[in-house]
């Protein structure tokens, strides 16, 4: 930690942008930096420092892998209650700072919802806590959500403190087809208004296989037993088939495919997940694009779009961004091509927060030593 | 006494039954849930809209006038306490629920609806969690400000899991949105750094919440145990086994004892009484309460009921929604802390609770939230007998440092306020206190939001904070590096 500071002092002294990374599974996210000098990687802040069972609390370095720190956690029979992409590569910084949240949300909350501490590392060499290792606590800010999905542009993660859960007893998965996605969205949401406790729940669609819902429980066996006789209920005009293998990894092949191609995400309201599925089809069809999306119940989806150009790209971005806009949704395109995102902003709008926004960064980081220009509107 | 010509600005704002300004009428604003601070504002606004609220911000900005919020005034450490020369801005007026969103599970109201108000606005199949026993009184927008807890934050979260965005008339009278209906909104979660802050950022005019669809079955187990060590075996045990109950309430001796002569809660008279509420499907609920209740057997529990219907649940929680007022009726006054400890280090911390308590020859009574560790440790005393609140305080305050040395936090859910801010330092070091106030200094660099509470020292912001200057040496062709 002591050398963090250190070298980000120095650089910040002469001037240099520094990125921090971790597994480096999403440093393509967002835009380019506007200029970076280091590379600042925490491979080597990979401990876990503690694991208070007992607590249900573990404090970890920011370079150690999801899987790593998973495993660790199970010896005792816990988790950190989160399924982020590549857990094999990922690093807990990485996904703090991306905020990359898997399916789990649905239950557990977001990682904003399970930080409750960090330290931080500012540009000026500033090491700072926040937070603390008991989960209820309100002393002072609640830094641990500012630092969570900033992108590495406030200040370099290199601790966290979770709050965990116990590892389930039993868990199964569910999985309903149909010819269209509008009976599979509508279950989604009655899902989501009934009483079953799910942990999990996606729908996935491509323009081309059946489109398909994948809903997980987590239990005893007596109440999974229920709880499946219940979902059968809500979903009696569907196809009951077998989820595919490591269904709830399946987003992480939106990744792979032709290029060029461009992999996003959006977040509109539940009852609008199916208007911007539909949405995507139409820019998907005219012209021929191929698509694929996998979102969850929540409203949080990832897509992928190739296509012939990028201008074919962004022209569909375009459409897709202003249908989840019209309904108080947003677009964002973490991976493409450079081109495409030199000629759209791959953030959106960031609305009138904007100068506010402006405003912490340059409290944190006055000399924009960190990730400069990766963020919403230049940050 | 307040400059007329301010006065006459903030009256053109809200009108005259808007602006108070007589002592008398000063007086009910003096203080907030913790009495034993009292400063008289110079007046008080009770605006009606959020364009009223920026318009006397404004004023505030301009005329250098710092304002301290304020929603029902059920804080307990003195988060809404008056600041001298200042105004206070009550949001009391501001009570619309503006949009009731049953299929997306959100509500969207103004800082003055009461907590309970949310859970009727969407009952019977949903209620707002966070449930502070205050909850029937107390504001969404002072929830907002002290990220209020309650009994069932231990499954659901905290009032800040439950705000998805806010409308935030910011110190200089400008007006932002932070968060939204949607999630992952990008930039910076400058939402959840807000909720919390108690006060000090900024004033929220409407709130986006999450509420939460009723689970199909709720069952409250009420076990009697010889001593609170015992209870707390039972708890480390049922967290242990893997289940995650709604909420988990442990009361010692005197708590009960107080809760009777209030209320007459009829609990049995014992050393720790545990209250375990499971929640969700049916089937699960009943699995999980058959493991409950061994493990409380096996840890010496002597009696132990379930309730099942409502009014059973209503009859056993209402002892401990209680149990603060009811220390009136065993102590003429108390002090309530609210102190965090990691749950294993309960019994270590409740005996030399004990071991203080016969130091200073006051009473304890304790009222935990057991499952995420969070003591209410209620000291009693007499303010007629010399020296007694000064005792009392002491106590208090050792009980707070012994929490922290636990490994634990000097507040759960009631705030750092003006109670605590000189304890802030016991928790945390220079560096970490002047990281926050950097974040402060970006809402508020003129110190007029709420300025003299959390913190033990003002940090001085620059008086104007430059603009974002995006880094002079730009390149092209980074992107490679990756």
């Amino acid at each position: 930690m002591d050398d963090v500071a250190t070298l980000l002092r120095d650089a910040s002294r002469d001037g240099q942008a520094v990125i921090p990374s971790g597994g480096g599974t999403k440093l393509d996210w967002g835009r380019p930096p506007r200029r970076a000098d280091l590379v600042l990687s925490t491979a080597r802040l990979d401990r876990v420092l503690e694991h208070a069972w007992a607590d249900m609390t573990a404090t970890v370095e920011a370079g150690c892998t999801v899987a790593r720190l998973q495993h660790s956690l199970a010896e005792h029979g816990q988790r950190l209650a989160c399924d982020p992409l590549w857990p094999e590569r990922a690093t807990i910084g990485g996904i703090l700072a991306t905020n990359d949240n898997g399916t789990l949300r649905a239950r557990f909350g977001g990682l904003r919802d399970l930080i409750i501490g960090v330290t931080l590392v500012l540009a000026d060499g500033t090491v700072a806590k926040s937070g603390g290792k008991v989960v209820k606590n309100v002393a002072g800010y609640d830094l641990p959500k500012l630092a969570t999905g900033s992108f590495g542009t406030l200040a370099m993660i290199t601790q966290a403190v979770f709050r965990l859960h116990p590892l389930p007893h039993e868990t199964r998965t569910l999985t309903f087809a149909a010819t269209r996605l509008e009976p599979l969205c509508e279950l989604a949401l009655a899902i989501q208004g009934s009483q079953l406790a799910f942990v999990s729940l996606q729908v996935r669609a491509d323009g081309a296989a059946e489109p398909a819902l994948d809903v997980r429980f987590e239990g005893t066996r007596a109440g999974l037993d229920s709880q499946q006789d219940e979902l059968l209920r809500l979903a009696a005009n569907l196809t009951r088939v077998d989820p595919p293998a490591a269904v709830w990894r399946i987003r992480e092949e939106l990744w792979q495919g032709t290029e060029p191609a461009v992999t996003g995400t959006f977040s509109v309201l539940p009852t609008e997940l199916q208007a911007l599925c539909a949405q995507l089809d139409e820019v998907g069809t005219a012209p021929a694009l191929g698509w694929r999306v996998v979102a969850q119940g929540v409203g949080v989806g990832h897509f992928r779009l190739e296509g012939a150009t990028s201008d074919a790209l962004v022209a569909a971005l375009q459409r897709l961004r202003a249908a989840a806009e019209r309904r108080g949704g947003t677009l964002v395109v973490l991976v493409g091509p450079e081109d495409l995102k030199a000629r759209l902003d791959v953030w959106g709008s960031p609305g009138d927060a904007l100068p506010l926004f402006q405003r912490v960064k340059q409290q944190l980081d006055p000399q924009g030593t960190l990730s400069p220009g990766r963020f919403v509107g230049g940050l | 006494m307040m400059d007329p010509r301010i006065l006459d600005r903030f009256r053109a704002i809200v009108g005259s039954d808007g602006l108070l300004t007589e002592p008398e009428q000063l007086r009910t604003y003096e203080c907030d849930g913790l009495t034993n601070f009292r400063v008289l504002p110079s007046a008080v606004v009770l605006p009606t809209t959020t364009e009223q609220v920026q318009a006397t911000v404004r004023v505030c900005h301009e005329a250098h006038i710092p304002f301290v919020a304020r929603g029902s005034g059920t804080g307990l450490s003195g988060g809404a306490l008056p600041i001298e020369h200042g105004i206070v801005i009550s949001l009391a007026r501001m009570v619309r629920i503006l949009e009731v969103d049953i299929p997306n599970a959100r509500v969207v109201v103004e800082p003055g609806v009461l907590n309970l108000s949310v859970t009727e606005a969407v009952a019977p199949a949903y209620f707002y969690a966070p449930d502070p026993s205050s909850q029937q009184v107390c504001s969404i927008g002072g929830n907002v400000a002290e990220n209020s807890g309650g009994a069932h934050c231990l499954k659901y979260g905290f009032t800040t899991t439950h705000v998805l965005g806010l409308e935030v008339v910011l110190p200089d009278g400008s007006l932002v949105h932070l968060g939204g209906t949607t999630l992952d909104r990008p930039g910076y979660d400058l939402c959840g750094v807000f909720v919390g802050s108690e006060g000090t950022l900024g004033i929220a005019t409407k709130v986006i919440l999450r509420v939460v669809r009723r689970p199909a079955l709720i069952q409250t187990l009420l076990a009697a145990f010889n001593s609170t060590n015992e209870a707390g075996a039972a708890v480390s045990g049922i967290i242990a086994a893997g289940v995650l109950p709604a909420a988990i309430e442990m009361m010692d001796n005197l708590a009960i004892q107080a809760a009777e002569a209030a209320v007459h809660a009829n609990y049995p008279d014992c050393g720790g009484l545990l209250l375990v509420e499971l929640d969700g499907p049916a089937a699960e609920v009943a699995a999980l309460m058959t493991q409950v209740r061994a493990m409380c057997t096996s840890c010496g529990a002597w009696e132990i009921r379930v309730a099942q219907s409502e009014e059973e649940r209503a009859a056993v929680w209402k002892g401990r929604k209680a149990a603060f007022a009811a220390m009136g009726r065993i102590s003429p006054n108390y002090i309530v802390q609210d102190g965090v400890i990691p749950r294993t280090a309960l019994p270590e911390v409740m005996s030399e609770i004990e071991r203080l308590s016969r130091e200073a020859g006051l009473r304890v009574a304790n009222v935990f939230h057991a499952g995420d560790g969070n003591l209410h440790p209620l000291v009693l005393y007499d303010v007629r007998i010399a020296g007694q609140e000064r005792r009392a305080e002491r106590l208090a305050f050792s009980i707070l440092e012994l929490c922290v040395k636990a490994g634990g936090s000097i507040t759960g859910e009631h705030g750092v306020g003006e109670e605590k801010k000189a304890f802030m330092p016991v928790m945390f070091a220079e560096p970490d206190l002047d990281t926050m106030q950097r974040v402060r200094c970006a809402f508020d660099p003129e110190r007029l939001s709420n300025p003299t509470k959390v913190f033990p020292r003002p940090r001085l912001c620059a008086e104007k904070p430059g603009p974002y200057q995006p880094h002079p040496l730009e390149a092209a062709g980074i992107a490679q590096l990756f």
